[in-house]
């Protein structure tokens, strides 16, 4: 019998990267807020489910396995940080009577957005991420580099050794995949 | 111009590289294609999606060091 689940020995991780780094990337940065943590994050993520590749059953898709070595990590790091509270001094430097300029500081920051806009988009990261894997892996690269990394033309031409007009009509049926995929919940 | 033509400026348009022409050429053919209409609306509305949704990637130097990582244990 032909055993289809994946072995140390067959693993390539060049496409295991590919295929779910930007997705773990967006799932831990809504979580730890912080890029070069969540780097670490995923990597160790990574290098645990390549120790841990003949434990992995099958039952449930390579990317749900993942996550769920992601979400350990990502409790183990808060727990490291916990237990360094205590020693860390946090400075205020703001009077009672600024208050006000403490509120305005606050409003103005762009990075505080409200919970429901942050669940909202979080969803629809992950929607948008399902329609993606539908996608032929050439295709979704390409499409993901021109409308996520807004690189140019010319650069994904070179890097692909393909004309622009095949770029272009890479980019017009993953478009047209997209918004059919999409179209049900988002438009 | 025909619909092909047509469906590849608004493409380039959502990525602003659609000539101020191209524009002009793709109003005017939207404007009697019904087709190409809906064409161009979905399109604008998936744009409108990604920006909405705020993803990121991780940038490809990232991504190489962690296939780099992944090597090296795999050939230890």
């Amino acid at each position: 019998m032909k055993n289809s689940l994946p072995s140390i020995n067959d693993l390539n991780p060049n496409l295991w990267v590919d295929k779910h780094s930007d997705y773990l990337f967006n799932y831990t940065i809504v979580r730890v807020n912080d890029t070069e943590i969540a780097k670490d994050l995923i990597s160790e993520t990574f290098l645990a489910g390549l120790k841990s590749i003949n434990s992995f059953k099958g039952k449930a898709s390579e990317r749900t396995w993942l996550i769920a070595i992601l979400k350990r990590k990502i409790i183990d790091h808060y727990r490291k940080i916990n237990s360094k509270k205590g020693k860390a001094e946090v400075r205020i430097n703001y009077s009672e009577d600024s208050e006000i300029d403490w509120l305005e500081e606050k409003v103005s920051d762009p990075y505080i957005k409200n919970a429901e806009d942050r669940i909202q988009n979080h969803e629809l990261g992950f929607a948008i991420f399902n329609c993606l894997d539908k996608l032929k892996e050439k295709q979704a690269r390409i499409f993901k580099m021109k409308t996520i990394d807004n690189m140019d033309t010319e650069s994904i031409c070179k890097e692909f050794n393909i004309s622009p007009s095949n770029l272009w009509v890479i980019i017009h049926r993953a478009r047209k995949d997209m918004a059919a995929c999409l179209k049900e919940n988002w438009f | 111009m025909k619909c092909e033509k047509a469906g590849h400026l608004s493409d380039k348009d959502q990525y602003k590289e659609a000539s101020f022409w191209e524009k002009i050429k793709l109003v005017s053919h939207i404007l009697f294609c019904k087709f190409c209409r809906e064409y161009v609306k979905n399109n604008k509305r998936l744009s409108e999606v990604f920006k909405e949704s705020d993803l990121k990637t991780m940038t490809r130097s990232d991504k190489l060091k962690i296939k780099k990582r992944l090597y090296e244990e795999i050939l230890k």
